[in-house]
């Protein structure tokens, strides 16, 4: 790791300032694709702004109508929630189904929405919920967020301090997981709004990242039922293919697992 | 440089590091607690668990900087003198380890593992909450055993308090 200086503001405000003043500074919550990458040599970022121990940015929240997850909540405080688990269980689901104990006791949410990883859990709860990213700035849609690999609609300096989902009917979370990086091989998150609309969103599959799988979403919305989906026919154009999984295999799997997000859901 | 203040196996202590210096760093160049043992040093393999303020957490990816004003436990802090914690008297009695080399890790997992499931554990559920833990030598099933049997023995030192 290349030099670099430490900061732990207090307060939101006090951190985008400190990120004004650094010459290529950059924000640092749980560390766990931060520091990694800087390890490697491959981000060596001038000053590094610590925003776990920032209070405004832990807690969760629930009303009747949305779940509000502050940024820098870890995955296992989101896990263990109550709140969490009685208002959408398929959030907790996919926490506990993320990387192994120790990197849920640091990980939080908004660092992963920040990374956006082609791979990564969450941005396809936040496509599917249809959530509202709130940063130190503004509302940002789920949709409008996520603008392709390790890319999102953040400006520099932008600091996201909460996540807001709806409340759905229904939602349910089933993955592929990679068995040494608990990654996504592929991972299908399936909505059915209060209002009936129904939202697909898949990870791990695109190389562009997290998408909306529309014809999946057109053939639930006429049947909510694993079966529904029997006759879709995902194109492979686009996919990741790798060493773990051909295009062909993850087109395959964005149908599975979401016939098994659909059972997880009820 | 920074001044680095925090509590390392229940005593106050300080070091002056530089910012990037990562927690088993802290904890082995500077304080000579060389039980955190360093294994992929990509947060895979869990050689390096310590507790922070209670919580089971990968040393290798945490700044030092971030560890000030915590709680650090590590394996040489859970022993009571001479007396072994559960935790590593199991290991001993089921021959849980061969090298060695990712057992204080293990242990620490496997304590955090014990305190979340308030020692209602069964063998499924403690081969899946290992999975950040990786052992070349044993094949995993002594090591089940063992911790299934000290949370057993946690259980019952703790009743006795």
């Amino acid at each position: 790791m290349y030099q670099t200086t430490y900061h732990r503001p207090s307060s939101v405000d006090e951190a985008a300032s400190l990120f004004a003043k650094g010459s290529d500074a950059k924000y640092l919550a749980g560390g766990h694709t931060l520091i990694p990458v800087m390890k490697q040599r491959l981000a060596a970022p001038s000053d590094v702004i610590d925003l776990g121990k920032i209070k405004e940015l832990v807690g969760i929240e629930a009303s009747a109508d949305t779940l509000t997850i502050k940024a820098a909540t870890t995955y296992y405080d989101i896990m263990q929630n109550a709140d969490v688990k009685k208002s959408i269980p398929a959030i907790s689901y996919l926490t506990s189904m993320l990387g192994d104990p120790a990197v849920r006791h640091r990980g939080t949410i908004g660092g992963s929405i920040a990374n956006n990883d082609p791979a990564a859990d969450f941005p396809a709860a936040l496509v599917s919920l249809d959530a509202t990213v709130k940063t130190n700035k503004r509302s940002i849609a789920a949709d409008d967020f996520f603008k392709g690999l390790f890319t999102t609609a953040l400006e520099d300096g932008e600091i996201i301090t909460a996540i807001a989902f709806p409340i759905p009917a229904k939602a349910g979370y089933a993955k592929m997981r990679h068995p040494a990086s608990r990654f996504a091989l592929t991972g299908v998150f399936v909505t059915q709004t209060k209002t009936g609309d129904v939202r697909v969103a898949a990870t791990g599959a695109s190389q562009d990242g997290v998408m909306r799988v529309p014809a999946i979403e057109a053939a639930l919305k006429a049947n909510w039922s694993a079966g529904a989906i029997d006759g879709v026919t995902i194109s492979a154009d686009g996919m990741i293919s790798d060493i773990h999984g051909t295009s062909d295999y993850r087109a395959n799997l964005v149908k599975v697992m979401a016939q098994r997000a659909v059972d997880a859901a009820g | 440089m920074s001044t680095v203040k925090l509590t390392v196996n229940g005593k106050a202590v300080s070091a002056e590091v530089e910012d990037r210096t990562l927690l088993v760093h802290l904890l082995r160049d500077h304080l000579n607690l060389t039980g955190t043992h360093v294994g992929c040093d990509t947060s895979q393999c869990g050689a390096c668990v310590v507790h922070i303020d209670g919580r089971a957490v990968k040393s290798c990816t945490v700044l030092a900087g971030q560890a000030a004003g915590s709680n650090v436990t590590t394996i040489e802090g859970i022993a009571k003198g001479d007396e072994l914690h559960p935790m590593q008297a199991a290991f001993r009695d089921n021959h849980g380890l061969q090298c060695g080399y990712c057992t204080p890790g293990m242990i620490m997992s496997a304590i955090d593992i014990v305190h979340r499931h308030s020692g209602q554990l069964d063998e499924e559920t403690v081969r899946h909450e290992l999975e950040g833990n990786i052992c070349r030598c044993t094949g995993y099933h002594n090591i089940v055993k063992a911790v299934l049997d000290a949370a057993g023995r946690m259980k019952v030192a703790q009743a006795a308090e």
